[in-house]
């Protein structure tokens, strides 16, 4: 009881109840649909970790969303709400497209330039959110869901012109292969590699069969360093500082206009990044004309949100994320379950993790029930002697 | 004590629990009809809670209360002006743009034939109540133009309209001129000669001394037992409601000033609405002297410290700290140049609440390498230095470096801006309002370290509305009107009555 207790004071406590209850309210859905939810959760985790394939693709496609889950979580840390993470992202894949189809350079300088120019055209617009915000007062949720469609529509504008446009197709050149960020890209393909390979299935399935890249590395390390930023250094301790309490800060001697756009810097060259990281790491390895938004920058939200806004906890909570999407295709393939019975388990997720207080509040329910168990024990006791 | 219809008020064993913490632990209140009755507490102790019990506000966990021998159930304030009680709160709820007949009718209107508003009847019912009391309250004038004290009156008389016997003012000279209260203490004699009760909620022991018959200590949701006023002395009641001897006098050797640190000469300031709330305003604070500034709220006190601190745009003038001219900087340069401030609202100026103490404690002062070599906050030396802090002032809970500081009391929470001002030798500190909402010990605390801070030669601008603080405290009091400064005395030359007439802007000047 007690170990329990102390687990519910825990921030992460609020966030696995979360899981719980989503888990739970799933099953009910299931069960009035129709479906049993045992078998439907069984062929879940079984789409999402039955095969060395599927691990991989879970991780790949956690690798765009934990970054924009970071970008939001950093944000958030800081008492900014970034909604642009959508835009940035575009933004990053459009300038990562162009740097990589101009140039050609060596891997060692082509890849550090493709991903920085990516990170540079996110953060150039966060940037310009955050200097709306810091001299007009303009709401940055406002500018950022602005630029998000500005970017949609300057990505497919990208595509379409002629210096990159890639002839009889809606998307724009392939990048230089120089660029390519995937696991040992010439190798796999090589008869070497090929030789080799056949001889070890799990990983020929999981080289040959998905884009397994150093995304979700690299991915880790900025989550990390984000968090190390924000409680570790004198510009997290202002950023934070500004955030929380701007009037202080401002009369403390810290510059709250600048810190504005500070962050929404780092926050929109986090979302820039993962733009960048999908064009160098994933085919196509190139911009598709855009209909509608591709939903990196929302769903960079939930996982912030799973993940009680910290930044380290946006890695299990984008893999979680990933893994419930794409888990959910098999099971729609296999069982007939409507995906967006998964959709409705994440939204009942982030739902729950909205309630940051539950986990403590069931903590201190639970010891003043013990409390009066003991009063009433020791009352007993004393009424038998 | 019995329950007998000669108390207009009893409340027994009352008990009030938030959570896991007990506001009021078994609280008795025993008020004689048609007498004043003071509840004396520290910040926090629970008098306010205990008022709101009584009005309905609250619901009591145990306890009874009974009006005049019986007992009553009260669930809202509602039933609570039905049994005839009445509250005033610190903060008045007043329609700016309504008549003072407006507002004290508005929510129990006097209405003719088909509910049409009867003004004329109404009105001429306001003034005879304003007539029996004497309040000298023009029934016909504006809220937005009359005086705070005036606007205090038209609270009472809101309660007194509605039936009120018993009236429970919440902190009712804090906003007041030394006048303004004079006046007060008329009306409440007047209104207990007609047969009202009185309850003051309070922690000025002044003022008790002066209005009250009896007063019940509370401390920390406690009862501590009811004194009979006229047999007890200030610092009797101040021992009761700490719990151990108090110092209420400033005790201090006389001031040695040296140079001329702050220079402040013709400066003139705007609010945001482009108005002068600083108009022309010429001071010097030397080193190793107080200078004190008493002054209603709203006579540019908060612009003059905007100014200081390059918060706000000096549109004409110069403040020169050391003979550097600071005035339309940056807030960060005022700091390196020696300025410390303790600002007038710790919560909204202060300190960053979410944050633990130990951050909070080198806020102004994070940048410096002592605290980080370049880019890096090293939190082991933050918290090396904050326990020196800590027990350097005595900020409670011990140990709290790594608690978020929102966990302090508002005491401790001061402590911590006061401790942090002066452990960066500053040459300049601005201490304005600084024991705002705190308790006779902190206080205590707080002016024993201002005149600290003066023996070592800082200069030291003390901004009050508490016009006994800057008495006692300063060397050097000037008077604030209208943002400028309309009268400068020693400490000792002038009386509270001069003072007070400056502030309302009768001076002679």
């Amino acid at each position: 009881m007690n170990v329990l207790i102390k687990f519910l004071k825990r921030p992460v406590a609020s966030s696995l109840l979360a899981i719980l209850l989503g888990f739970a309210v799933a099953a009910a859905i299931l069960a009035t649909t129709g479906f049993n939810p045992f078998e439907t959760f069984g062929t879940l985790f079984y789409g999402a970790l039955g095969k060395p394939k599927y691990i991989t693709n879970v991780i790949i496609k956690a690798t765009p969303i934990l970054l924009t889950g970071v970008s939001v979580a950093f944000a958030f840390q800081t008492g900014l709400f970034n909604r642009g993470g959508e835009g940035q992202y575009v933004r990053g894949t459009s300038c990562a497209t162009i740097v990589g189809v101009t140039c050609n350079f060596p891997a060692p300088i082509q890849i550090p330039l493709v991903v920085l120019s990516g990170a540079l055209g996110g953060a150039l617009l966060g940037a310009l959110v955050g200097f709306l915000k810091a001299h007009f007062g303009i709401h940055e949720v406002i500018t950022s869901i602005m630029t998000n469609w500005i970017m949609l529509y300057l990505c497919n504008f990208v595509v379409s012109t002629e210096a990159f446009h890639k002839p009889n197709s809606n998307t724009a050149l392939t990048v230089n292969p120089s660029s390519y960020t995937m696991v040992l890209p010439q190798w796999k393909m090589s008869d070497e590699g090929i030789d080799y390979l056949l001889k070890v299935p799990w990983l020929r399935d999981i080289l040959l069969k998905t884009d397994l890249n150093f995304g979700f590395v690299v991915a880790i390390f900025v989550a990390v360093l984000a968090g190390i930023l924000l409680t570790r250094t004198k510009l997290g301790y202002e950023l934070r500082a500004v955030g929380f309490n701007p009037e202080a800060a401002r009369f403390t001697g810290i510059g709250v206009k600048r810190s504005v756009v500070t962050c929404m810097l780092i926050s929109g060259g986090i979302c820039g990044l993962a733009g960048a990281l999908n064009i160098t790491g994933i085919s196509p390895h190139t911009i598709t004309t855009l209909a509608s938004q591709e939903g990196y920058g929302f769903n960079g939200l939930s996982v912030a949100f799973i993940a009680g806004c910290s930044t380290v906890g946006c890695i299990p909570a984008s893999l979680l994320f990933s893994g419930l999407t794409y888990g959910g295709m098999t099971v729609q393939q296999m069982m007939g379950v409507p995906s967006e019975i998964i959709n409705i388990m994440i939204g009942v997720i982030v739902f729950f993790t909205a309630l940051p207080a539950m986990a403590p509040k069931i903590a201190t329910w639970l010891e003043r029930r013990k409390k009066a168990r003991q009063s009433i024990d020791t009352d007993a006791n004393a009424g038998e002697a | 004590m019995e329950v007998s219809s000669e108390y207009a008020v009893q409340m027994h064993g009352i008990v009030k629990r938030f959570g896991a913490f007990t506001a009021l632990d078994h609280i008795d209140l025993d008020v004689r009809k048609q007498t004043v009755h003071a509840i004396l507490g520290e910040n926090g102790a629970g008098k306010t809670t205990l008022m709101n019990i009584l009005y309905g506000l609250y619901k009591a966990d145990e306890g009874k209360t009974y009006l005049y021998g019986e007992e009553v159930g009260i669930s809202n304030p509602t039933e609570a002006i039905r049994h005839g009680i009445g509250m005033v709160h610190q903060h008045f709820m007043l329609v700016e743009n309504f008549t003072v007949t407006e507002n004290i009718i508005l929510g129990d209107e006097v209405c003719g034939t088909a509910g049409v508003l009867d003004m004329g009847r109404a009105r001429k019912e306001v003034t005879k109540l304003v007539e029996e009391y004497g309040f000298e309250v023009d029934p016909d004038a504006r809220i937005q133009d009359i005086s705070v004290g005036m606007q205090q009156r038209v609270e009472i008389l809101k309660a007194l309209y509605r039936g009120a016997e018993i009236l429970i003012l919440d902190e009712p000279t804090a906003v007041l001129t030394p006048q303004e209260i004079d006046k007060l203490m008329e009306i409440m004699d007047g209104l207990v000669s007609k047969g009202k009760t009185i309850i003051i909620i309070t922690h000025k022991l002044k003022e008790i001394m002066r209005s009250a018959h009896e007063c019940s200590i509370v401390r920390r949701g406690k009862y501590m037992g009811t004194v009979d006023v006229a047999q007890s002395s200030e610092n009797d009641l101040a021992a009761r409601m700490v719990g151990r001897n108090v110092n209420l006098k400033v005790e201090k050797a006389p001031a040695h000033p040296k140079d001329v640190c702050l220079s402040i000469k013709g400066l003139t300031v705007r609010d945001e609405r482009g108005i002068e709330q600083v108009r022309d305003l010429n001071l010097n604070v030397r080193a190793g002297e107080i200078v004190g500034i008493a002054g209603i709220d709203g006579n540019g006190q908060s612009e003059l410290v905007d100014a200081i601190m390059s918060l706000a745009k000096a549109r004409a003038g110069t403040i020169e700290v050391k003979g550097v001219e600071v005035q339309n900087t940056s807030p960060r340069k005022v700091i390196d140049s020696g300025v410390a401030t303790i600002p007038s609202d710790r919560h909204r100026w202060g300190l960053v609440l979410p944050m633990i103490v130990s951050e909070n404690a080198v806020l102004e002062h994070h940048g410096d390498e002592v605290y980080g070599k370049g880019i890096m906050l090293d939190y082991d030396k933050l918290r090396a230095y904050t326990e020196e802090l800590v027990s350097q002032f005595d900020i409670r809970p011990a140990g709290c470096e790594e608690e978020r500081i929102s966990g302090l009391s508002g005491g401790n929470q001061q402590k911590v801006i006061i401790a942090r001002s002066v452990t960066h030798a500053p040459d300049v500190l601005i201490a304005f309002q600084p024991t705002r909402g705190l308790d006779v010990g902190a206080i205590e605390f707080v002016h024993k370290t201002l005149i600290a801070e003066r023996d070592r030669g800082v200069a030291i601008l003390l901004i009050s509305y508490e016009l006994d603080e800057v008495m006692d405290v300063s060397d050097k009091i000037a008077v604030i009107y209208h943002g400028q400064i309309v009268g400068e005395f020693e400490q000792g030359t002038v009386g509270e009555d001069e003072l007070g007439l400056l502030m309302a802007g009768g001076g002679s000047q």
